[in-house]
């Protein structure tokens, strides 16, 4: 079972929900795809880290076969390739891998050499598995590190996995959920939050994902993204109060669940929630 | 010598463009004839590696020197491949700036900042 | 004009709604949101007339004719971004789709075109002497840094004459980011206090120094947790950043967004607060000679 979380923007406890769900849940993976910002390690602290560089495949020229034809820097639609003074130039971190320019080349004089663009780290926390995807500052696209990621958990299917998605709804968050069963959508209580909501629940719904809100930071009185979820018929799953207890722990890096029984009952009982919502939603599409 | 410089218009009077990459014309002004032509910036346009492509041009015309403002890193790069050097303007018009070069009053220009990664910017 | 942009890594710290206080205090006449991925300023600074829209086209995205298409399979096998499916006919994936023009390339029967596509809107309020430049990037596109450069070239562009701006930055680290400090005088960036907020005030603060750029800090939600608000002063102390002050929590700041108002058209203490914060960082921005200029 593979369940996305998602929010509009940073900051609204997308991270809070997700590692705290990951770790109520026991046994779990908690994968962070957040991977221009990843912060989920910060909580987890994992032990036994194994690392893997990423890499994408990027152009290499050989000198005496290039006849200066100019056909590569002609073709690459990202400016990636300059010609000057006889000799061509590859800006790797311009060059989006399309491998274009070696297919073109007449002379063949461009072949493929692999490029570092970040990493993907494994480890434990008590008895959660703990992904990290981490993008080296500068690259154009972390999808390959996202695409990565997803795929070493394939197999391990049978385990309640948790996404920690990147804000947003760009082209990297459509990679992030592409597979997930279920999607959990975290917002705010404020106008912002609602507009915010909004443009991920579009995305869901583009998707066809089953999904549900939990409400974060909920203070007495008025919550705009509450009653956004009942005017569209929006499932809520939960709500997580704004107190200092949690602000403090969670500013410290510290994992609600594993250090508060007042938390531990409030997201045991989202877990379970979410779960029966997972089942359901399973059991009635097929 | 060819001397290259950013602008805003199609005019000697006009302001230097802020942006290498993006700008909309270069003036080519060829000290030797005293002669200037204009050419469209086709990287405008381009969403990304605008200062790639645009030094490019600038490189395939023959400059010798560049005034701008403010050059990215990969541009920087392509132009210092291509033996061009690159002085900083002020924010007069062009041909002062022009003028104040021939007069050996201009600075290289230090400071390269770093680049978009071909996301826009300027 | 004298830019000063407001930064804060994550988003989620507040920095909205100081960007809207300042917006007030200072009756500024020209603003804009860079945060096109989410932008919420709109909603909180009442624009009563339409705006003017404006397509933006990132770049180009494939289609494939399929009248022409003999479905031989070249280009779903050359794309390296797995951006063309073909169960039935085949077809591309305008969200996976780089524009990276292989599929064109590789055709034999030149059934693939790569065709402009819109990636978002530009919006641009006029409203007497107010110019609001704002943008709305579309769902599934990745690259917004080019259209921050666009929304801050359209403020500047309607608001030639005025001395003073402000600009509500992109969220994150990224290139969207770099886009908004390009060409700025100064940036204040709105940190909180927290293990996470540290570290991104620390990743923007090196950013903006390369750029040359004035930097200041304020801290929001301080009173949330004093160990990390003090971390961070001393750290801005140790690096000689300028300390604009602190904000605390405030519940009545929520209300005040959520009746789409800013903290300082009520009464309340993180309005208070911001006020202070609003004359240190103008008296900054205003000095001349003071910090790295580019
Ligand atoms: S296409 Fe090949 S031969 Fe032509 S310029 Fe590029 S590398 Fe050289
Ligand atoms: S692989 Fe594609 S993006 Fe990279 S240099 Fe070649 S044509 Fe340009």
């Amino acid at each position: 079972m593979k369940i996305a979380v998602l929010s509009g923007k940073g900051g609204t406890g997308k991270t809070l929900v997700s590692v705290n769900l990951a770790a109520v849940a026991k046994t779990s993976t908690y994968i962070d795809c957040d991977v221009e910002e990843p912060n989920g390690h910060l909580f987890f602290k994992p032990k036994d880290i194994i690392e893997e560089e990423i890499s994408v495949k990027i152009p290499k020229v050989d000198g005496n076969l290039c006849s200066g034809c100019r056909r590569c820097v002609e073709f690459c639609k990202f400016n990636a390739l300059a010609y000057i003074k006889e000799k061509l130039i590859v800006f790797e971190d311009i060059c989006h891998s399309c491998g274009g320019c070696i297919l073109l080349c007449p002379e063949k004089a461009l072949t493929e050499k692999e490029k570092v663009i970040g990493r993907v780290q494994k480890g434990t926390s008590e008895q959660v598995t703990v992904y990290t995807g981490i993008l080296n500052p500068g690259e154009p696209s972390g999808i390959p590190i996202i695409k990565k990621l997803l795929d070493e958990n394939e197999h391990e299917r049978s385990k309640t996995i948790f996404i920690d998605c990147p804000p947003g709804s760009a082209c990297i968050v459509m990679e992030s959920i592409k597979d997930a069963d279920y999607c959990i959508l975290v917002a705010e209580p404020t106008l912002f939050g609602v507009h915010n909501l909004n443009m991920v629940y579009e995305l869901v719904k583009l998707f066809n994902k089953p999904f549900g809100v939990v409400l974060n930071k909920c203070l007495d009185g008025e919550n705009p993204s509450e009653k956004f979820c009942i005017e569209k018929g929006i499932r809520i799953l939960g709500r997580i109060p704004f107190d200092n207890e949690l602000g403090s722990l969670n500013s410290n890096a510290e994992i609600a669940v594993r250090k508060s029984e007042k938390y531990r009952t409030i997201f045991s009982s989202l877990l379970e929630d979410v779960k029966k919502e997972v089942h359901h939603e399973t059991t009635s599409d097929s | 010598m060819k001397i290259a410089i950013p602008v805003n218009e199609k005019s000697l009077e006009s302001n230097v463009c802020v942006s290498f990459g993006r700008t909309p014309y270069f003036l080519i002004y060829d000290t030797d004839t005293q002669k200037s032509v204009f050419l469209d910036n086709s990287a405008a346009a381009s969403t990304g590696g605008a200062g790639i492509k645009a030094a490019q041009m600038i490189a395939d015309n023959k400059v010798n020197i560049l005034l701008t403002p403010r050059l990215g890193e990969n541009a920087a790069d392509v132009l210092k491949s291509a033996e061009i050097e690159i002085y900083k303007t002020t924010t007069a018009s062009a041909k002062d700036n022009i003028d104040v070069f021939i007069a050996g009053k201009l600075p290289l220009l230090n400071e390269i900042h770093a680049g978009f990664h071909g996301h826009g910017g300027k | 004009m004298k830019q000063l942009l407001i930064l804060s890594g994550k988003g989620g710290t507040g920095k909205t709604t100081i960007a809207s206080a300042f917006i007030k205090l200072s009756k500024a006449r020209a603003y804009a949101d860079c945060d096109v991925d989410a932008p919420n300023l709109h909603l909180i600074t009442k624009q009563n007339s339409l705006p003017k829209k404006r397509d933006y086209y990132g770049l180009p995205k494939a289609e494939i004719d399929t009248e022409l298409c003999i479905e031989c399979g070249q280009c779903r096998q050359n794309c390296r971004f797995d951006a063309i499916s073909a169960d039935g006919k085949y077809k591309v994936d305008p969200f996976a789709c780089e524009g990276c023009g292989v599929c064109e390339l590789v055709c034999p029967v030149e059934a693939v075109t790569l065709k402009p596509a819109v990636a978002g809107e530009l919006l641009l309020y006029t409203e007497g002497e107010k110019v609001f430049s704002t943008a709305q990037l579309k769902m599934g596109s990745g690259t917004s840094g080019m259209l921050v450069t666009e929304v801050k070239k359209q403020m500047k562009s309607a608001a030639a004459d005025v001395e003073f701006a402000i600009i509500d930055g992109s969220p994150g680290i990224g290139c969207p980011v770099i886009a908004s400090l390009s060409g700025v005088d100064m940036v204040l960036i709105v940190a909180e206090p927290s293990i996470s907020g540290i570290s991104d005030m620390e990743r923007i603060i090196n950013t903006a120094t390369k750029f040359g750029v004035k930097t200041a800090v304020c801290i929001n939600k301080f009173d949330t947790n004093m160990q990390n608000t003090e971390k961070i002063e001393n750290f801005c102390k140790g690096q000689g950043i300028s300390l604009m002050g602190r904000i605390p929590f405030d519940s009545d700041a929520v209300k005040a967004i959520n009746n789409g108002q800013t903290i300082v058209d009520i009464v309340c203490a993180s309005g208070a607060a911001v006020k202070v914060v609003f004359s240190k960082t103008m008296e900054l921005l205003f000095e001349e000679g003071g910090g790295l200029r580019s």
